[in-house]
């Protein structure tokens, strides 16, 4: 049983660490079970690659296994054996009844953060200049629409933050902003949660249609004074 | 008592015999068909019906089954000819008769698949015509001078691969051989354009440029040259290669598995060897080839780029790094495995670097895996603030796919050159130095790409992309050119320690190639169906809208079924072709009078469940 009580070791050790200790550094948080799940599948190809590699360790590894499962020279472990005849029906059924049943929970989160804009709006440029004086007002405006949301320090942290689910995007963080281009936000600030598509779930956005309270020019100062103000550049082609 | 065959057993052996016949037939029917579509454009009639339904099936799926599996097939034909000629060329240079053999017995494949290749083109012809008259009567108005172009060439290709497979023999020695590969180049260089013809028809559908002026050539022209053209090609191209040579070591692999003495053993698993070698080869540089083609659509049209990298169908791409990771996890596991099991007494000298590689394979996939908004249940969305987790999140974006797919690269290079390697003794007395350059080299090429990797998210986009990606790219492509060309200079005059026994790799070896090829596969059909359903509700993007019944993109989970579905026919249409190839094989033994029994244990074949037996007997 030598063999198989390293990789047993790393497998519980793998979903310890990924189970409390990374969501207890600084900044981080809970894994879902959907990655913890992943990860955990790596290790175990990694386990049964690395011990299949060779004729010797692969009896070693696995010869264990059918020993206990053919139930040759068990001994005490023909209990367990047993046991596992009876566990194992229990533990595929429980996960069927887990997964089939009616449940008040809604189902796991599946949208698209970024979903495609629509044409109309791809290809457009900021008309406005980027003159350090465009740039202050935008950062006006922006302190005076949205920062109550996306924070004045750009970080999704705004006084307002707390009320929404999902919570308002942090634009300080290099895989938003930084990864589309102007006319993205141009879309996204126009017409708001309700404007999106059904893929990025029209409904669980709060972003308000800005375009009935706010001229496009003041549009295109925000988004420049977003950018600045966070530190980040749009995605642009030259 | 002699039975005389049966009808099916005498046709199904003619095709087996004659599959160039056949080839022959449907090209010719094809040539047939598609000026008929063009003369129907010229004539001014303008089809009343824009679309036909297939019952039960519906003619969308119906035309995506027929069109992948035809894509499927001529990947398979275009990308055997490539290396069996640079087998037949090795063979001829070197002498090595076992070359020529190899090059002989992928021909034989090939030849048998092309003609059901082109039976599938035909058929997808039929529906297309049938299904979509408005879209194909539109299409023939641009391209019909390419179409005209495509007959000649397969007529061309069908000639040359009777000439160079029925050739063979009769053209084995001096200066006929030379004809021969001449033969074998041609094939190729008619192959390449057969592929970048339709290529041209598919990339317009995506990224079209329609000219309102000039005359049919100029018109067509424009369209064949469009932005995503030559990405696709480049693309489709290696991608062939890779599928090509995964297709022959799983052909090797349950000829392995079910071989029968120890000649076939040998020969099936070195067989099975060199397929998965092509397939590395060409895995290495495909993802180069496929960030390319990416860039371009990006930078074609930011909504379509979107809709494939950040919109739904965004998931895709966390499968596709599920399915290369599997094939880069599948290949190396081989290349391992041949360490352990074909050079004796290795296994412990090789068992920690083979640790070290597949810890970073098995990190790298998990950040590849990663995805940025994460499958998460309303309360765990809580716990994280949002979808994307705060510290996990920058596994999800390009700089970090693109550092840990460089890195698996040159990871699976590096196992490569241990397999080559191993066995042999270095006597040039600069191969200690050239040895710690290199180990120096790799280091440094492998902190330099996560430098690059990490530095990415400080820099605007366009920067990544044009420079640092780039760099990236650059750097493992500098490191796999110099340690080819080093190692290969060490190694022409080593001795060889442990001299390299074939025949001896477990079941699970041949299973690996087979699990390989079998991910190939999907990964086609799922980049089939992405890039495909990047035009969403446009059949022609932005120009043709799509107004039929299925002007719709399917769910993922629908098209996850679809793809399966393809895959499996895929397999199992190979496997008949397989079948018939083989089966002359097997008739021989039988008429030529007993068979070789080996040492014994050829009656118990692995496949039929008898892998403990084999697994004794090494």
């Amino acid at each position: 049983m030598g063999m198989l009580t390293k990789p047993a070791i790393l497998l519980v050790a793998m979903y310890l660490f990924l189970k409390f200790v990374v969501p207890n550094i600084p900044g981080s948080a809970p894994l879902p079970a959907s990655l913890i799940f992943l990860y955990l599948m790596l290790v175990t190809a990694g386990i049964v690659i690395f011990y299949t590699m060779s004729s010797e360790s692969k009896d070693a590894f696995w010869g264990p296994i059918q020993r206990f499962l053919t139930g040759e020279n068990l001994g005490v472990l023909s209990t367990a054996r047993y046991a596992l005849l009876v566990l194992f029906p229990l533990l595929v059924g429980w996960q069927t009844f887990g997964s089939t049943a009616v449940s008040d929970a809604p189902p796991a989160e599946n949208r698209t953060i970024h979903p495609a804009p629509p044409g109309e709006y791809t290809g457009l440029s900021n008309p406005v200049s980027k003159t350090p004086e465009n740039i202050m007002q935008g950062k006006g405006f922006y302190a005076a629409f949205c920062s109550p949301c996306h924070g004045g320090n750009f970080d999704g942290k705004g006084p307002a933050a707390r009320g929404f689910n999902p919570p308002p995007a942090n634009f300080s963080d290099p895989t938003t902003i930084a990864m589309l281009q102007e006319s993205y936000l141009f879309w996204r600030i126009k017409k708001g949660g309700v404007g999106l598509p059904i893929e990025g779930m029209p409904w669980k956005s709060a972003m308000p249609r800005w375009e009935v309270e706010l001229p496009d020019e003041w549009i295109w100062k925000i988004i420049m004074g977003e950018y600045d103000g966070a530190h980040q550049s749009p995605r642009t082609w030259e | 008592m002699m039975q005389r065959p049966g009808i099916i057993q005498r046709l199904v052996r003619f095709l087996a015999e004659s599959p160039a016949a056949v080839a022959a037939f449907v090209a010719t029917l094809g040539a047939l068909v598609a000026p008929a579509v063009g003369l129907a454009a010229d004539t001014g009639f303008t089809s009343a019906v824009a679309y036909r339904d297939v019952p039960v099936v519906g003619s969308r799926n119906l035309v995506w089954v027929i069109a992948q599996l035809h894509l499927l097939l001529a990947g398979f034909v275009l990308g055997v000819p490539i290396f069996a000629w640079l087998c037949e060329v090795v063979g001829w240079k070197t002498g090595e008769k076992r070359y020529d053999k190899l090059a002989k017995e992928f021909t034989k494949l090939l030849s048998s698949a092309y003609s059901t290749t082109a039976l599938f083109g035909g058929i997808l012809l039929f529906i297309l015509i049938g299904a979509y008259p408005k879209l194909m009567a539109y299409l023939s108005d641009i391209f019909f001078p390419s179409f005209m172009v495509y007959c000649a060439l397969f007529l061309l290709e069908t000639a040359t691969l009777y000439m160079y497979w029925y050739g063979w023999d009769a053209m084995s020695e001096g200066g006929s051989k030379v004809f021969h590969l001449f033969l074998g180049f041609m094939l190729n260089f008619f192959a390449f354009f057969i592929m970048i013809i339709p290529n041209s028809w598919a990339t317009f559908q995506a990224s079209p440029v329609v000219i309102a002026e000039g005359s049919d050539l100029a018109r067509a022209w424009a369209a064949t040259w469009n932005p995503t053209w030559w990405p696709v090609n480049i693309h489709r191209l290696i991608a062939n290669v890779v599928l090509g040579g995964y297709i022959c070591g799983a052909y090797a692999g349950i000829r392995y598995l079910s071989a029968r003495t120890p000649e076939e053993r040998e020969h099936y698993d070195w067989m099975g060897y060199v397929g998965n070698f092509i397939g590395v080869f060409g895995l290495l540089p495909l993802p180069f080839a496929g960030y390319w083609l990416m860039r371009e659509i990006y930078q074609y049209n930011q909504q379509m780029g979107i809709t494939l990298m950040g919109g739904f169908l965004s998931w895709l791409f966390i499968l596709q790094a599920m399915l290369i990771g599997v094939l880069f996890l599948g290949s190396n596991y081989y290349f391992w495995m041949g360490i352990a099991h074909r050079i004796p007494g290795s296994e412990a000298q090789y068992k920690k670097p083979i640790l070290t590689m597949l810890v970073i394979l098995l990190l790298c996939l998990g950040v590849w895996m990663t995805p940025h908004s994460l499958v998460a249940s309303l309360a765990e969305a809580q716990k994280m603030g949002g979808t994307h987790h705060p510290l996990l999140g920058v596994f999800g974006v390009m700089s970090a796919k693109m550092t840990v797919s460089n890195l698996m690269v040159l990871v699976t290079f590096m196992s490569f050159l241990m397999y080559w390697q191993a066995g042999k003794q270095a006597t040039v007395g600069w191969a200690r130095v050239a040895k710690a350059i290199m180990n120096a080299l790799l280091v440094i090429a492998g902190l330099a790409v996560i430098a690059l990797g990490v530095y990415g998210y400080f820099v605007p986009a366009i920067i990544r992309i044009n420079y640092f990606s780039t760099s990236q790219v650059g750097i493992v492509l500098f490191v796999l050119v110099t340690f080819t060309l080093l190692t290969s200079a060490i190694l022409k005059s080593a001795k060889t320690t442990t001299e390299m026994v074939w025949g001896r790799m477990p079941p699970r070896a041949g299973y690996a190639l087979v699990l390989n090829a079998v991910m190939v596969i999907l990964l086609m059909t799922l980049m089939g169906y992405a890039r495909s359903s990047s035009r969403v509700h446009w059949h022609v993007y932005g120009v043709m809208r799509d107004s039929s019944q299925y002007a719709f993109s399917p769910a993922l989970g629908y098209a996850a079924v679809l793809m399966a579905a393809n895959t499996f026919m895929f397999c199992m249409i190979v496997a008949f072709i397989f079948w018939v190839a083989t089966m002359g094989d097997k008739a021989k033994p039988a008429h030529g009078g007993k068979e070789k029994s080996g040492d014994g244990h050829g009656a118990l074949p692995a496949m039929a469940g008898g892998s403990q037996t084999l697994d004794k007997q090494i």
